[in-house]
Parts: C-alpha cells; sequence; structure tokens
C-alpha cells in the first residue's frame, strides 16, 4: 500500500479541485473538464508509450488527433448517395491508381538493383501516376462537392453505430504512423520531432482542404453520439420524474403550482445535460481504465523489459539479438493508435468535426509538456500530468482573472492597465503551463510521478 | 512582345515575391542552424523569439509616430531596429541565464533542450499577447511602391505591369546587408573563427583557451540581430500577428534543415529554396503559358500545380523528401 500512497495522494488532491470547480463553479463546466481531463489521459498514455516506453519524440500527435477525428466521421456520418453517385467511381479509381503506383514502385524497388534507370523508373511512376490521379479525380471532386454544398457536398461515412469509429480512429491513425515511421524513425531525436510535427500539418491541411472527404474548413455538424440526447431526456417522463426525486424537499418549499413547474422544468434542462455528460464520462473512464490495465501488464512484462532494455541501451540491446527497428516501429504504431483513439473520443464528445482547430500548440505542445509534467515512463503519472496540465489550461484564465481582480482592487475600473490585464487574462494560461513545464524539467525532472521499475 | 510578357508576369507573382519572402526565411533559417551549431539544440522557440523583437518595433513605431519622428519615405520602422534587437538580445540573455545555461553546465542530451525551448515556447508566448494582444497590426508606413503596375506599363509600354513594393526591396537589400556582415564576421574575425571552433569541437576549443561564455554570449547578439531583423522585415511586408509568427517557425526549420543543419551558408539559400518551391508549386500558370502559346491553344484550366492551400505542406514535403535522401541537407551540414 505504501508504495501507491503518493498516487493516491496525487490523485485525490485532482479529484478534489474538480469537486472544487462543481462547487465554485457549476457541476457542468467540472464534469466538461473531468471529461477533456480524460481525453488527455488517453492522449498522454499514447504519447508516453513511445517516450517513456520506447524514448522516441514523437510531436505528430495533433495529426493522428485530427485523424481519430476524420474517422469519426467517415465510420458514423450516413453515405451520401447522390455525392456517391456523383463522383464516387472517380475516387474509388484514385485509390486503385494509388494503390498500383505503390505495388509498381515496391516491385521496382525489390527486383532490379539501385541504377539510374530505377531511379528514372521511379520518378516516371511518381510524375504519371500523379498527372493521372489529377485527371481522374478533378471532375469527381468537383461532382462531389457540388451536391448540395451547404449541407453535404462530401461522400459521407459509412453510417455505422458511432463506437466503432474509436476502432477505426486506432486504425487510421495506426496506419499513418506505420508510413511515418518508415519514414523517419531513423533520424536522430530531434529531427524525428521536427519531422513528425512536420508531417502532422501535411496531413491536417489535406484534411482541411480536401472537402470531397470531410468538407473540410466547412465542419461536419450533429455527428451521432453514444449518449442520448438532452432533448429527448427532457421529455421523457421516467428522466422527469428522476429529477423531482432527487429535488424533492426544494421543490416542496414552492407553494404556487406553476412556479414549481418552471422551477422543475429548469432543474430538468440542468440535469439533462449533466446526465449527458456523466454517460461520456463513464465511457471514457472505461477506456482510460482498459488502456491503463493493458498499458501496467505490458510494462512488466518481457516485452515492457525488452522495450526498456532498448531504449537504455540500443546497442545492448541489438547485441542480444533484439530487433530495434522493428520494435520502435511497432511501438510507434501502438502509441498513435492511442492518440488515434483520444482523437475520435473528443470529436464524439464535441458532436462536431472541425478540422480548422487542430493546431500544434494545442495538440501537440500541450499534450508533451502534460507526459513531461506527470512523469515519463510511469503510465500513472501519465495521466495525472494530462488531468492536471489540462485542468490549470482551462481554470488558468479564471485564476488569473480573481487575482488581477485582487491584486488591481485598489484602482479605479477604468484604469487602462486594469482593464489591459483584465483583457489579456486568458492568455496567462500559456504563461502558467510554460513556467510549470520549465519548474518541472529543472527541480522534479522525472515528473511528478516519477517512473519506479522493480524486478519482480 | 509576347514572351517578354510572360517573363514579366513570371518576376512580378513569382520572383520577386519569392526573394523577399526567402530572404525572411533565409534571416530565421540562420538564426535556427547558429543555435544549433554552437548551442547544439533545436529551438522550438525560433518564431516566438522574432515575434518578442518584432512587438517592441511595433510598439516603438507606434510611439515614434506619436511623437512625430519618421524618416520620410521609409518606414519608420527602421528606425526602431536597433531598439528592438537591444531588447531582444536581453530578453535572450535573461532566458539563457535562467534557462539554458543550467543545462548546457549539465551537458544534458539535446531532447531535454528541445522540450525547455518548448517551454520557453509557451512563456513567449504569454508575454507577447499579454503587452499587445494577438490581434493583427499593420505598422507600414512611409511610400508603399518604389514602382507601380501601371508606371511601368506606360514606362515600357507593355500590357503587363511589375510591382514592386518598397518592403520587398528593403526586405532584400537589408537580408543582403546583415548576412554579409554576418559571414564576414563568422570567416574573418578572431572572434568568428573562435565560435566556429567551438562548434566543430567543443573540447578541443576549449583546450586552446576558448572562454565558452563569450561564445554563447556572442551567438545570442548574433541570433538576437538575426531574429528581430527577420520578424521586422516579415511583420512589414505581411503584418504582425502572434499566432502567425509561431506557425513561420515551421517553414523556418524546413529550410535550415534543407540547407543542412548547423551550416549558416546552407540555411541562408534553404530560406530561398523553401520559398522558391512554395511559391513556384503553388503559382497558377495560366497567363504566363497563354502568352507563350498560339492564341487558340490557350489552356482552360488555372494551370496550378497544387492550390494555395498547400503552401506550407510543398515546404515541409520538401523537408521529408531531403530527410530522406539526404539527412544531411542539401549543403552538408554542421560546423559553422
Amino acid at each position: 500500500m505504501r508504495k501507491y500512497s503518493n498516487i493516491i495522494a496525487a490523485y485525490s488532491i485532482m479529484l478534489i479541485l474538480i469537486i472544487l470547480v462543481g462547487i465554485f463553479q457549476s457541476w457542468s463546466i467540472a464534469l466538461t473538464i473531468l471529461n477533456y481531463c480524460l481525453i488527455s489521459a488517453v492522449m498522454t498514455i499514447g504519447a508516453n508509450i513511445q517516450w517513456g516506453y520506447a524514448g522516441l519524440i514523437n510531436f505528430g500527435i495533433m495529426g493522428y488527433t485530427a485523424l481519430g477525428g476524420l474517422a469519426v466521421v467517415l465510420v458514423s456520418v450516413d453515405p451520401v448517395q447522390q455525392a456517391w453517385q456523383a463522383g464516387g467511381l472517380n475516387i474509388l479509381i484514385c485509390f486503385w491508381i494509388i494503390v498500383a503506383m505503390v505495388v509498381l514502385i515496391r516491385y521496382l524497388l525489390k527486383y532490379f538493383d539501385k541504377s539510374k534507370y530505377r531511379t528514372y523508373g521511379i520518378a516516371f511512376i511518381i510524375i504519371g501516376g500523379i498527372l493521372l490521379l489529377r485527371l481522374t479525380a478533378t471532375p469527381g471532386i468537383e461532382a462531389i462537392e457540388a451536391v448540395d454544398p451547404a449541407k453535404t457536398g462530401f461522400l459521407g461515412g459509412m453510417g455505422l453505430p458511432v463506437l466503432f469509429s474509436w476502432i477505426g480512429g486506432a486504425f487510421l491513425a495506426g496506419g499513418l504512423a506505420f508510413i511515418v515511421g518508415k519514414i523517419a524513425l531513423g533520424l536522430r531525436a530531434d529531427y524525428l520531432a521536427i519531422a513528425t510535427l512536420l508531417i502532422a500539418e501535411i496531413v491536417v491541411s489535406i484534411i482541411k482542404h480536401e472537402e470531397w472527404l470531410a468538407r473540410g474548413v466547412k465542419n461536419v455538424i450533429g455527428l451521432k453520439r453514444p449518449a442520448p440526447y438532452e432533448i429527448d431526456l427532457q421529455t421523457s417522463q421516467w428522466f422527469i420524474n428522476l429529477v423531482e426525486k432527487f429535488h424533492t424537499k426544494k421543490l416542496s418549499l414552492i407553494n404556487s403550482i406553476t412556479e414549481r413547474q418552471d422551477a422543475l422544468s429548469q432543474l430538468v434542462i440542468d440535469a439533462s445535460s449533466i446526465y449527458v455528460k456523466l454517460c461520456f464520462t463513464g465511457l471514457f473512464l472505461s477506456v482510460v481504465i482498459v488502456l491503463l490495465i493493458v498499458t501496467q501488464k505490458a510494462l512488466y512484462s518481457p516485452w515492457g523489459r525488452k522495450m526498456r532494455a532498448i531504449r537504455d541501451n540500443e546497442e545492448a540491446a541489438s547485441a542480444m539479438g533484439k530487433n530495434i527497428v522493428k520494435e520502435h516501429l511497432f511501438i510507434f504504431i501502438l502509441g498513435s493508435a492511442i492518440v488515434g483513439i483520444a482523437g475520435a473520443m473528443m470529436v464524439t464528445n464535441d458532436g462536431l468535426f472541425t478540422p480548422g482547430s487542430y493546431r500544434p500548440m494545442r495538440y501537440t505542445f500541450v499534450i508533451w509538456v502534460m507526459v513531461i509534467v506527470g512523469g515519463t515512463g510511469n503510465n500513472f503519472g501519465a495521466i495525472l500530468g494530462g488531468f492536471v496540465v489540462w485542468f490549470l489550461w482551462v481554470e488558468a484564465a479564471p485564476m488569473a482573472l480573481f487575482l488581477i481582480n485582487l491584486f488591481t482592487s485598489h484602482l479605479p475600473e477604468t484604469n487602462s492597465v486594469r482593464v489591459h490585464l483584465i483583457e489579456s487574462a486568458p492568455y496567462f494560461r500559456f504563461l502558467v503551463i510554460g513556467i510549470g513545464l520549465l519548474t518541472i524539467m529543472r527541480y522534479r525532472p522525472k515528473g511528478i510521478l516519477p517512473e519506479k521499475i522493480e524486478i519482480k | 512582345m509576347d514572351f517578354i510578357n510572360a517573363i514579366v508576369v513570371l518576376t512580378n507573382f513569382t520572383l520577386i515575391p519569392a526573394l523577399a519572402y526567402g530572404s525572411q526565411l533565409a534571416l530565421g533559417a540562420i538564426f535556427v542552424t547558429l543555435i544549433y551549431a554552437v548551442l547544439r539544440f533545436a529551438n522550438f522557440a525560433t518564431g516566438d523569439m522574432m515575434s518578442f523583437g518584432t512587438m517592441f518595433a511595433v510598439l516603438l513605431t507606434y510611439y515614434f509616430q506619436s511623437i512625430g519622428l519618421g524618416l520620410g519615405f521609409l518606414p519608420t520602422a527602421l528606425l526602431t531596429i536597433p531598439f528592438a534587437i537591444i531588447m531582444m538580445i536581453l530578453y535572450m540573455l535573461l532566458i539563457d541565464k535562467f534557462v539554458f545555461s543550467y543545462y548546457r553546465i549539465k551537458k544534458s542530451p539535446p531532447v531535454q533542450f528541445a522540450m525547455v525551448s518548448v517551454g520557453v515556447m509557451f512563456v513567449t508566448q504569454a508575454i507577447i499577447r499579454i503587452i499587445i494582444g494577438p490581434s493583427d497590426r499593420r505598422f507600414l508606413d512611409g511610400e508603399k511602391f518604389i514602382l507601380k503596375a501601371t508606371e511601368f506599363k506606360e514606362m515600357t509600354g507593355l500590357n503587363e505591369g511589375l510591382t514592386l513594393k518598397s518592403t520587398q526591396a528593403i526586405t532584400i537589400v537589408v537580408t543582403l546587408i546583415i548576412v554579409s556582415i554576418m559571414f564576414w564576421f563568422l570567416n574573418k574575425t578572431k572572434t568568428g573563427t573562435s565560435m566556429r571552433a567551438y562548434s566543430d569541437n567543443e573540447d578541443l576549443a576549449l583546450l586552446s583557451g576558448i572562454d565558452p561564455k563569450r561564445v554563447v554570449l556572442i551567438t545570442w547578439v548574433i541570433a538576437g540581430i538575426l531574429a528581430t531583423v527577420g520578424g521586422i522585415l516579415y511583420g512589414l511586408d505581411k503584418s504582425y500577428r502572434p499566432f502567425v509568427y509561431f506557425n513561420n517557425m515551421l517553414p523556418i526549420f524546413a529550410a535550415a534543415i534543407v540547407g543542412g543543419i548547423g551550416n549558416p551558408f546552407g540555411a541562408f539559400l534553404g530560406g530561398y529554396v523553401i520559398a522558391f518551391a512554395e511559391i513556384l508549386i503553388t503559382y497558377a500558370y495560366k497567363r504566363f503559358i497563354a502568352y507563350l502559346v498560339p492564341e487558340n491553344m490557350e489552356p482552360d484550366s488555372l494551370m496550378q500545380l497544387l492550390s494555395t492551400d498547400y503552401k506550407f505542406a510543398v515546404s515541409f514535403s520538401i523537408l521529408v523528401i531531403v530527410l530522406l535522401i539526404r539527412p544531411s541537407g542539401i549543403f552538408k551540414g554542421k560546423t559553422i
């Protein structure tokens, strides 16, 4: 029990903080923060697998998150029949052209020795393939985007239940990670960071600008939900009865029947949003717990020992006959797939897919701060990091506002310094996160909950 | 005549903008590469440091304008450059003293440095946004054009106009001056040589009596000059917005790596490589080709290789290709 005391203490403090938000601000905000904390926790588990277990630095988290989000659209949205009829064939042909290009290039690489002619051949295939793609794709894309552009203008998805998209997100992100890993994993650590960041930017810009795929910057709204809708809840009798039961005391104080009815309907509206958020919390929590159990088991398994051995001394591990390139690629795919799940969870939670919102600040650097602050190599630490940093990220602005008001209370309302500070309160979150990261890196370089490996 | 028209179109829409944009990238890329060569880490705070210097230029420009100080037809911002540079260098030295020096003495691995620079990036961004806010600001004053399209048409009697914005001319001239002074300094002076020695082999440099503190100090001073001037030139040419500066970090990194990281001359050329690639690949050649082919063969489409939405993606793809084929960059990296 004693060895877990740190973890228990840290998590209880976190829980108390969220409860305090519930008491002082509102329960709805507290649950929103908690849900996002859980999503961040999934992301940090993914990043921690790559960085903590294997020492791979992946600044491309943003790209995998975006792909996870894309998966929600591709899996859960109903297919747009008209668009498929208009241009679906062209897109399918394009897909097969790409497959043919890849197969041809692989064939050339495998069966011909390196020579000038091989290089020319590959260049010819690439250039010819791109021309062919443009020729087939352009009319198809135009036709698809012309189908009711205000509402659809894209191919739609497969119309499956939304929970399948979480798995779809994992596969999409894992697939991208396979390609990125093949390209970039041989690079030195800081090159790898830059290369993954830039590849993620490329992915996001493709998602943003290929409108036939997922409407691009026009956003997809009204995605399916694994939880009931507030409006349905507000009209269903069992829910109203439940709310009434919870608040019998409060309601019995009101005498007039009409007033009581008004108060009840207000309570039902509040409760319905909280109920929906609780449903999400339950789903997310179960994902986090499953992932935590699996990663924790993996960490103490022979596989985990192997990964640590590779991380700590590549040459020694290689001398023992471990295939480092293969293991690195595998763990890169695994971590990215988990980030993809988180991306899908986030879009499901929001109910909308906004490619324009994927920015490296929020989806790469903040996630990295979470991993570093929480504790690299320690899953409990990584999850805690996700909680702490997300909490600070959201609550820094209200806290800064409170402090500014406190310290400038002697100044008049119209004082320009005071007005300016109050206006810039939202930006204090960057300051808090930055100083937090620098302090942790300096005085506790292994994070709040450092990695502790015991040989059992 | 058609041929000259075609050349003018190409010059006006690709050559001049690419030269100006490339100069701005080149300054940033040399900044990245210097830090990488001497201090040995990838500085993720690059974009925000450039933004920090520019912020002072913007504020001082507003101040100078309010007291009526100006340079006539030249932008007032040029007058603010020395002050902005001093503020930038002070900030950099402060950051170095409180943040980077600790890890340098401990000889931390480059990854740790990179993470620390991410922390610096957050803090710098916060300071900038708290002081000046995130909104878009224009601080260009004075003459806007050196050569207007209509004037050029009258002068030469051609169909196509050639525009030369004053900011583009200033950018190219100032970049050439700064970069040539810097190369002279690095290659011809004793201090520059000691910096190169330190970058080549730290231990041997220390053995031969080079003072590491002095080398670091001078590196930050040069870096401060490059960052501030690069930032101000970009801001004059487009506009000043903190978020855009953060995003510019990515093509700047691409330029530094494409040119061979650690090699200032490579970074200088890398800036132009990236800028030309971005603009040539996303430019619509319709008008250019229309002049060259017979009248009935004019193309219907825009003749654009990629839409301008993919401007950034082009430079990143080039970087990925270079990393794949020649990881040390086009001009052999490492050693300044």
